[in-house]
Parts: C-alpha cells; sequence; structure tokens
C-alpha cells in the first residue's frame, strides 16, 4: 500500500506549480490549467484523506469539485472569446486599460 | 400517515427560499424567449415579485429553526437575518437595473436570472453547515457574477474586468479548496460542527490546522475585498457595469461575512486567539488601503471601489473583536452598507445617459443647482459613508468600535476612527463638486420608476436606521444567539 505521505507530497506539488503559473505566465490559457492543476492537486488530496480514513465524503466532495470546475472552464472561456474577440490579444499583460 | 408525496415537501421546506429564488430564475430564462426586445423589463418585475415570494417565505418559516439535510443545512435565524440581507441586495440591484440596462442597450432576460442565480448561491453561503454546500455556495454566486461582470459583450472594459475578475476569484476558490482538503484530512469531515468537535480536543500546535485557517481566511478575504486581496475590486468594479457593481458591493461582500462569521466564531472558536490577530491585522490594513487610496481617485466608481474596501475594514473591526456583540455589530453593519452603498451607486446610475460616461467625479459639477433631489440623496449617502450621525453610517461605525473597546481591542478602535476621519475628505470632495462647482452644461438625468424606487427605499432605510436602530440591533443579536 502507498503511504498517504506521498499522496500529500504530490498534491502539494501540483499545488505549489499551479499557483506558480497563475502568478507567472502571461497566456490566459496556462493560467486557466495552472488552475485546473491547483484544483486537482485539491482533488488528490480528498480522495486520498478519503481512503485512508475510510469515510466518502471527500469522494462525494470531489465530483462536485469536477463539475464546477467545468462550469468554470465554460465561462472562463466564454469570456476568453470575447476578449479575442474584441482586443485580438489573449496575454493578460495586454489587458490593462483600468489601473491606479 | 402522511403519503411520501407530503414527507418529500416537509423535507424540503427548509430550502424553500432558495428553491423559490432558482425556480423564477429558471422560469425568467424560459419566458425570455417570449418577451420582445422592448418590454424586457417586465422580466425584472417578475423577478423582482420573485424576490418578495422568497422573502414572505423566509418570515413564515422563521419559527422552525434547526439543522437539516443530515448537517449540511443550517436552517437558524443567522441565515435568515443575512437572507434578508441579500433580498434587500438583489431587489434593489433589479431596480436600479432595470432602467440602466435601457440606457446601455443590454436588456437581456438573462441578466435577471443570473442575479437571482448569484442570490441563492449567497443564501446557501449564509445557511451552510458543511463545507461542500459553502464551496457549491460560493461557486454559483461567483460564477453568475463573472458572466455579469462581462455583460456588456461589446465593451473592453466589461470583458476586462469579467477576465479579471474570473482569474483572482477561481485562484482564491483554489486556495480555498485546498484549505478545506487540509481540514477534511484533519478532522475527517466535512460538517463544520464536526469540525468544530474535532477542533475542541485537536492538539493547536499542529502547524497544519493554521495552514488551512490561513488559505480560507484568504479566499474569504478575496471574497470580502480584504486588504492585501484587494487587488481586482477597483478595476472589476469601475469595468462591470454600473448596475452589477451596485450589486456586487452589496451582495457577494455580505455572503463573504456571512460565512466568515460562521467559519470564525463557531466553527474556529478554539482557535480564537490566533484568529483575532489575524483578523485584526487584516482590518487595520484594509482600512489603511481603501481610505488612502480613495484620496487620489477621479472616477466615482473606483472612489466607490476603495470606499467599498475601506467598508470591509471596518466590518473585520467587528469580526475582530468577536463574541455576540461584535458579530451583531458586523450583521447590522452589513445591512445599513447595503442601504447605503446601493443609494449611491443609484444615483451614479442616474446620471448616466447614452452616448457620455458621467462617471468621472467631475461630472457630478454643479448638480446642486441643476437638480436638487438627485444632489440631495448623493449628499445623504455620502454623509451615511462618511459617518455623519444621525444617518445610518454612523450608527454602524459606533456599534463596532464600542464592540471592538468592549473587546480589549482599543487600539483597533482608534485606528477605525482615524481612518474615518480620512474618508470624510473624499466622500465629502464629491458634496463639494455638486454644490460649490459650477454646471459644465445642462445634465439630463435619466430617471425611471424603478430607479426612482430604489433611491426612496434606500434613503428611507439610511435615515430610519440612522434614528431609530434599536429594533434591528436587538434583533440581529437575537440570530446570533444560535451559533454562538
Amino acid at each position: 500500500m502507498i503511504p498517504l505521505s506521498w499522496y500529500i507530497i504530490l498534491s502539494a506539488a501540483l499545488f505549489t506549480i499551479g499557483i506558480v503559473g497563475v502568478l507567472s505566465r502571461r497566456n490566459i490559457f496556462i493560467i486557466l490549467m495552472s488552475m485546473e492543476l491547483m484544483l486537482n492537486a485539491a482533488n488528490i488530496n480528498l480522495v486520498a484523506f478519503s481512503h485512508y480514513s475510510q469515510t466518502l465524503t471527500g469522494q462525494i466532495f470531489v465530483m462536485f469539485v469536477i463539475t464546477v470546475a467545468a462550469a468554470e472552464a465554460a465561462v472562463a472561456l466564454a469570456i476568453i472569446i470575447l476578449l479575442s474577440r474584441n482586443r485580438g490579444s489573449i496575454y493578460v499583460d495586454e489587458f490593462n486599460i483600468m489601473k491606479g | 400517515m402522511p403519503t411520501l408525496y407530503q414527507q418529500f415537501m416537509q423535507s424540503m421546506m427548509p430550502i424553500l427560499p432558495e428553491a423559490i429564488v432558482i425556480i423564477v430564475g429558471l422560469t425568467v430564462l424560459v419566458f425570455d424567449f417570449f418577451i420582445e426586445k422592448e418590454r424586457k423589463s417586465l422580466l425584472g418585475w417578475y423577478s423582482l415579485a420573485g424576490i418578495t415570494i422568497a422573502a414572505y417565505a423566509s418570515y413564515t418559516l422563521m419559527p422552525m429553526s434547526g439543522v437539516f439535510f443530515g448537517g449540511t443545512f443550517h436552517f437558524d435565524p443567522f441565515a435568515t437575518f443575512f437572507n434578508f440581507v441579500f433580498y434587500i441586495a438583489c431587489g434593489l440591484g433589479i431596480l436600479v437595473s432595470i432602467n440602466y440596462l435601457e440606457v446601455e442597450d443590454i436588456h437581456r432576460g438573462e441578466y435577471y436570472a443570473l442575479m437571482l442565480f448569484a442570490t441563492s448561491g449567497m443564501m446557501f453561503m449564509a445557511s451552510a453547515g458543511d463545507l461542500i454546500i459553502l464551496y457549491l455556495g460560493l461557486e454559483l454566486m461567483a460564477l453568475s457574477i463573472y458572466i455579469l461582470a462581462g455583460f456588456m459583450r461589446g465593451s473592453n472594459r466589461s470583458n476586462e474586468a469579467a477576465i479579471k475578475y474570473l482569474i483572482l476569484g477561481a485562484f482564491s476558490s483554489g486556495i480555498m479548496l485546498y484549505g478545506m482538503s487540509l481540514l477534511y484530512g484533519l478532522a475527517g469531515t466535512t460538517n463544520l460542527s464536526g469540525i468544530l468537535a474535532f477542533l475542541r480536543v485537536a492538539d493547536l500546535s499542529n502547524p497544519v490546522i493554521f495552514l488551512a485557517m490561513i488559505m480560507l481566511t484568504v479566499s474569504f478575504g478575496f471574497k470580502v475585498a480584504a486588504a492585501p486581496f484587494h487587488m481586482w475590486v477597483p478595476d472589476v468594479y469601475e469595468g462591470a457595469p454600473t448596475s452589477v457593481t451596485a450589486f456586487m458591493s452589496a451582495g457577494p461582500k455580505v455572503a463573504g461575512f456571512a460565512v466568515l462569521l460562521r467559519v470564525f466564531l463557531y466553527t474556529f472558536e478554539p482557535l480564537r486567539e490566533h484568529s483575532t490577530a489575524i483578523l485584526a491585522g487584516l482590518a487595520v490594513l484594509t482600512m489603511a488601503v481603501g481610505n488612502v487610496m480613495a484620496l487620489s481617485q477621479t472616477n466615482i466608481k473606483r472612489m466607490l471601489a476603495y470606499s467599498s474596501i475601506a467598508h470591509a475594514g471596518y466590518a473585520l473591526v467587528g469580526l475582530a473583536a468577536g463574541g455576540p456583540d461584535g458579530a451583531a455589530s458586523v450583521m447590522l453593519y452589513v445591512l445599513i452598507y447595503a442601504f447605503m452603498n446601493m443609494g449611491a451607486f443609484g444615483v451614479v446610475i442616474m446620471l448616466r445617459k447614452a452616448g457620455e460616461r458621467g462617471e468621472e467625479i467631475s461630472d457630478f459639477a454643479g448638480l446642486g443647482k441643476t437638480n436638487k433631489t438627485a444632489a440631495f440623496l448623493m449628499l445623504i449617502f455620502m454623509f451615511s459613508l462618511t459617518g455623519i450621525p444621525p444617518l445610518a453610517g454612523f450608527i454602524g461605525k459606533f456599534y463596532i468600535f464600542k464592540s471592538a473597546v468592549q473587546a480589549g481591542l482599543v487600539w483597533l478602535a482608534v485606528a477605525g476612527v482615524l481612518f474615518s476621519a480620512i474618508s470624510a475628505y473624499f466622500y465629502l470632495r464629491v458634496i463639494m463638486v455638486m454644490y460649490m462647482h459650477e454646471p459644465k452644461e445642462s445634465i439630463e438625468l435619466s430617471s425611471a420608476p424603478s430607479l426612482a424606487l430604489a433611491l426612496a427605499i434606500s434613503v428611507t432605510a439610511v435615515i430610519v436606521i440612522g434614528v431609530y436602530p434599536t429594533d434591528l440591533l436587538n434583533y440581529a443579536r437575537a440570530s446570533i444567539a444560535g451559533i454562538m
């Protein structure tokens, strides 16, 4: 059996990659993917804890998180389509009409 | 012996208000197909009627109190109090929208449906007894508002506001989710009462508990616009359609405080010492950033955005004070804040005419001469936001700072009073521009019965609560009794 700590290390690594990705990338799609990584890091945690504590709540939680992540991606892509139509760019550092 | 159907309906009663709001939202989407473009305001009035029915349902169900759906849903006076604040925010939000959407030519039925969905999300947040419900309510609210922020599809500013809000909002909910997964791993349950039971017996020197608490704080800090998580606020408030900004500044912020109150004063009660330090620090920083940055703004929506950050700071002072008094003062404050902020945005919307933006503070020049009523209403709301007696804003701040002093956080109360003295500068500047500057050209206001009704309700509430706050405060105190 794989020890719990391995899962936690994996999820912490994914979470960190996600955070660094959101903060450092310019391309909006990569930012979105990094956010998915953050959510999936939490999912790994939830499933691992659920398995080791023998309670089902964590796995139910994961189902909801996956659904919400899909909805979020749909909204995000719709907004990105509008942006690329109106602005012709998907780089976040060019979205700077409002400042100060 | 009740039939199966009756049993089912009986067990669904606690979520009746939420169900009404969601069903009205869904039917708005259907009716939208059959209503021609010129008569979309019917949908607004229909949504408003739905909100009123939901409020009536909440009112009649008030005696029923308890925990339902296997501990995941609290139907208690605390949740009902916040539900009323959400009805007010959504109702006033719809009233200020009807005319504005016409002027901006974005009158589409989805708008009202999204507002209702967002409201139901907030209601679930306030009632949540489980991290899963909390997360789902928060996402339902947030996703609806991302779309609302980008509702002016052709406008670059609105698009930009939507993407900024979405990236930062999703980022913060990712952090929150990770914190929740850690809490679940520690406690073995996602139930708020279960986590409280775990924390009572747990070894509190475990750093993971603090990591989880800090992750939740960060994410709710985003939602209530507390510094240093406020970066999105000015841009989103400026870019979003003004009616959405009005709703956004009242609804999600209040929902964030509902969750903060329940999680910090109830679930994290054993961690009180540490959470007070974190919340007090956030409060000072938030008040400082909000009030100081607002000084140099020339755009009224941006100025009100920083003002809303500052007000989140005042409410955090009450949260840091804690206890029944602190909680009741926060609840009273967010209710008052919803009224006065909605009113201020209502006047901003009045100034908006097709073609000219009407969002610069200089656009208010001479309003006191050209339109006495609008200027006087703005004067009342600005005085109330500053906290000048006898208006409601003063009462709100008074009880917040009183509870901080009683909790021994005198330095925090002093800081709050000093920062609200700073805030007088930028609120009173609007009044100065209105009454002492000459009008640039004749300003024609866009007024409508719906907007007038919203302003009348807000201004009455601001004055009445200011003169006679006792009953409301007692009601807030009674509501908090259930969870503390």
